[in-house]
């Protein structure tokens, strides 16, 4: 994978597939799917896939909400009702917020830092192959039984697996298995785009693009690559050490032999309060991104924002005891963490502060993108303050394990993270498209969203202090709990056609949508001066940098007061590179050619996977293709061009 | 010929090659997997609660041959870099092909060492000792044999002429890696045989 030569001779296998390479070199049939290392394209693969595997968390959503509308209903067994509830919880976090993500990253890095593609493009394609695999193998666990009968084979250990409900006695069958190798394999995926992200930033800048004249979403782009490739060993390790347990007995785990349960939440959290995180600073990105393009003002305070989302990056390795603080570790060890969650706070709010100054006094334009953003802050900043009040050690011990808990990380995560990602595709999408979504179906979208949400998830802080334990399949009535879960599933139900309406816009406006032009918000930065869609080269000419913003100061100078005068009459609204938008074609500009071996190296890990489960023998066909995958990459050049 | 699109042979923003600064970064990572490893190996030292220990098995002195053993290959793979480095084909080969032996050899002494520890009653599953004794240092035997497979494979194709001295990044890269297992053996020896409580 890291190492590559110049090729001097071709294999035989390349000899037969050089047709297929060169179809896919001008980008049309099949092949160029298969075979994509185009940033755009596979950032496109990448949400798409994931939004598919949303509709499928959000479905088990629907299912678990309908168990608890009333009191003993009877719509989901025990069983069911917890592998339903895990595979929604790691669906969500592994499969849809974190590849649609890694979407955004794909699709706007490149092009917000002025670059052609990604370092590495078949890197790229890899952790795209590599997730797709993950993702697949993870729900595959559901036909492990007979799923026809009712019985579904999925793990049933929680999205956190705690041990010792992870173990062989806990749960026999082989969910927890799929779950252990699916997030592992889901973890590679992560890495080399982590990596691949980080030496893009850091390296493929276009001239002038200094580190502190970067968009907000690439500096939050660079900080979650950096947790990325932190935090995944750390999972990777507990999760080989409980398949080490699971399928070779050993004794991390194991009580009987001196094995302590708790070091799995000690690793758990060690990388789950970064693994929060990762989840939440790309929508702070994109959130960073739309206010001030729809406030027609700077992001007020970048360096602040920039810094404060630095900060956090650190100090989210040193709280992840607050999610422990009911396991005995002692006052002193609670007091510590609880001080230094409390701290963490403190960023959080700095960024918060600097997107309502952002908004303040700006000329504000209410578009569908903009709405997700104000929605995303309103609602992150409910769920920061519930998260600030578990934060505080005695009040948590009468919050741990409550429906409070679970209204605090969907506040951030879904009135967060899901919010943002909207209003990332409001605003991004008709770049890609080339056409824009129909705002009125997006203000509607937005609105019972908006609404569904708040249905949903605010009672839950109620049931949560009346009591009500989380990840109960059922619960009897009289116990004042009725009236807030019957809401949380209406709620549910209105988010669900919410997203109906969201799929409608985006069929309507692909078939019928106006044409989105090069820069449809009069944009700030220099993803809007190239076509929608752009050209696979990206730019036809690298940019030069002058300044933060530098699309914005290409159109706007200032007057006394500050407020922006277009430069040209035109070049406002219009597009200096328009005019001349036929020229020279791109010809000439060496681009990456596709590969295929990505793909086969992705394909080895589910292999392997499916090996150390049933039979052994197919441990070694998995790693044999996945050599073929590896050294066929190695092998090939990377461009067209360069063999010669 | 990296992959740097289309400006495989502009400069890079930081001045770094791209290919370099993804090793780093990857080291970095690794730093962080056996960080862990070793954590919890040393979380469950002593904790074990039937036999064998440590002190029952451990040959301090044949571990610290094969340790030697390993120093000496990241000596040889210096001088692999150095040779190719100046455009001395042969040189390179012949280092590491050394590399990949002296390898070979410390991989040997592993399996030899695992073996003999089962003979003695230690299986991953019999006490803590034997679970995160056999992980941690089974995950960095993993780490050298991939290591060995890289130096073959560079060899292998050195062989056919496909490396001069304008390649020689792709033998530093394989150093980098080479070198970081090495130092992670050096932890690893230290803490989990020499220093026993
Ligand atoms: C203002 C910053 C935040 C603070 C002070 C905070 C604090 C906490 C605390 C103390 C808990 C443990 C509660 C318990 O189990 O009793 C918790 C749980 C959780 N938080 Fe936050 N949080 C913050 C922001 C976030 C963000 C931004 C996210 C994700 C985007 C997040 C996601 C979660 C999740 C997923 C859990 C529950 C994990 C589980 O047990 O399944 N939090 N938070
Ligand atoms: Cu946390």
């Amino acid at each position: 994978m890291a190492t590559e030569w110049p090729q001097t001779r071709r294999t035989g296998l390349a000899d037969a597939l050089r047709g297929a390479r060169e179809m896919a070199d001008q980008h049309y049939g099949i092949w160029s799917w298969i075979a994509p290392v185009d940033h755009k394209r596979i950032g496109v693969m990448y949400g798409v896939t994931a939004f598919i595997f949303f509709l499928a968390g959000g479905i088990e959503a629907l299912l678990l909400r309908t168990q608890l509308i009333v009191p003993n209903a009877g719509v989901l067994n025990h069983d069911q009702y917890n592998r339903i509830l895990t595979m929604h919880g790691t669906t969500m976090v592994f499969l849809v917020i974190m590849p649609l993500s890694a979407a955004f990253f794909n699709l706007m890095t490149p092009l917000m830092i002025g670059a052609r593609d990604v370092a590495f493009p078949r890197l790229n394609a890899f952790s795209y192959w590599v997730f797709l695999a993950g993702g697949i193998f993870l729900n595959a666990s559901f036909f492990t039984k007979d799923i026809f009968s009712g019985e579904l084979g999925a793990p049933d250990c929680g999205w956190t697996c705690y041990s010792t409900l992870s173990s062989k006695a806990f749960s026999p069958g082989h969910g927890v298995d799929f779950w252990a190798l699916g997030v592992q394999i889901l973890g590679i995926a992560s890495l080399a785009s982590g990596f691949n992200f980080i030496v893009t930033i850091l390296n493929m800048r276009a001239p002038g693009m200094t580190l502190f004249r970067m968009p907000l979403f690439v500096w939050m782009t660079l900080v979650t690559s950096f947790l990325i490739i932190f935090a995944m060993p750390v999972i990777a390790v507990a999760l080989f050490e409980l398949i080490f347990d699971r399928l070779f007995n050993a004794n991390f785990f194991n009580p009987d032999k001196g094995g302590n349960p708790l070091l799995w939440q000690h690793m758990f959290w060690l990388f789950g309060h970064p693994e929060v995180y990762i989840l939440i600073l790309p929508a702070m990105g994109i959130v960073s991104e739309i206010l001030p393009t729809f406030s027609r003002k700077p992001l007020f305070g970048y360096p602040f924002v920039v810094f404060s989302g630095i900060a956090i990056g650190f100090m989210s390795w040193g709280v992840w005891v607050h999610h422990m603080y009911t396991t005995g570790l002692g006052t002193v060890a609670n007091s510590a963490f609880g001080i230094s969650t409390i701290l963490i706070g403190v960023p959080t709010g700095v960024k918060v502060l600097n997107w309502m100054a952002t908004m303040w006094g700006g000329s504000l334009s209410l578009k569908a993108p903009m709405m997700f953003a104000v929605g995303f802050v309103a609602m992150f900043t409910i769920g920061g303050l519930s998260g600030v009040t578990h934060s505080v050690v005695p009040s948590d011990y009468q919050q741990q394990d409550t429906y409070y808990v679970v209204a605090h990380f969907h506040y951030v995560l879904f009135g967060g993270a899901i919010f943002a990602l909207f209003a990332g595709f409001y605003y991004w999408l008709p770049k890609f498209t080339g056409k824009l979504l129909d705002d009125r179906l997006g203000q509607i979208h937005f609105w019972l969203m908006l609404i569904g949400f708040n249905l949903t998830f605010f009672p839950m802080h109620i049931s949560g202090l009346l009591g009500m334990p989380r990840r109960i399949s059922t619960y009897s009535e009289g116990q004042g709990w009725d009236i807030w879960n019957m809401l949380s599933t209406i709620g549910a139900f209105t988010i669900a056609t919410s997203i109906l309406i969201f799929m409608i816009n985006v069929i309507y406006s692909l078939r019928r949508g106006e044409a989105a032009g090069y820069d449809p918000w009069d944009g700030r930065t220099l993803e809007w001066t190239i076509p929608s869609p752009p050209p696979h080269y990206n730019f036809e000419k690298i940019p030069v940098v002058h300044a933060r913003d530098p699309f914005w100061h290409e159109k706007y100078t200032e007057d006394e007061q500050g407020r922006p005068i277009p430069v040209v009459a035109g070049a406002a609204n219009g597009h200096p590179d328009e005019a001349h938008e036929e020229h020279g074609g791109g010809h000439g500009i060496h681009m990456p050619s596709p590969s295929y071996f990505p793909l086969i190296a992705a394909l080895g890990f589910p292999i392997m996977a499916t090996g150390l489960i049933y039979d052994y023998a197919l441990v070694a066909v998995g790693a044999a293709v996945l050599f073929v995958g590896i050294y066929g990459w190695a092998l090939e050049p990377a461009t067209e061009g360069e063999e010669a | 010929m990296a992959q740097a699109v289309g400006t495989a042979h502009l400069e890079t923003s930081t001045g770094l090659d791209n290919r370099k600064l993804l090793m780093w970064l990857f080291l970095g990572s690794e730093c962080l997997f056996f960080g862990s490893l070793i954590a919890a190996y040393l979380l469950y030292r002593d904790r074990s609660v039937a036999g064998p220990y440590p002190s029952d098995l451990f040959d301090i002195p044949f571990t610290s041959v094969s340790a030697f053993v390993l120093l000496m290959s990241s000596v040889s793979m210096v001088l692999a870099l150095a040779a190719i480095q100046r455009g001395n084909v042969r040189g390179m080969q012949i280092w590491l092909f050394t590399t990949a032996t002296l390898g070979l050899l410390f991989l040997s002494g592993q399996a030899f060492e695992f073996t003999e520890f089962n003979h003695e009653g230690l299986s991953l599953s019999t006490n803590l000792f034997g679970t995160t004794f056999f992980v941690l240092t089974g995950f960095h035997g993993a780490h050298v044999t991939i290591g060995v497979l890289i130096l073959l494979s560079l060899f292998t194709v050195s062989l056919q002429g496909r490396i001069q001295q304008k390649d020689s990044l792709n033998v530093e890269l394989a150093g980098l890696y080479w070198h970081f297992v090495d130092i992670v053996w050096i932890v690893i020896f230290t803490l989990v045989y020499l220093i026993q409580p």
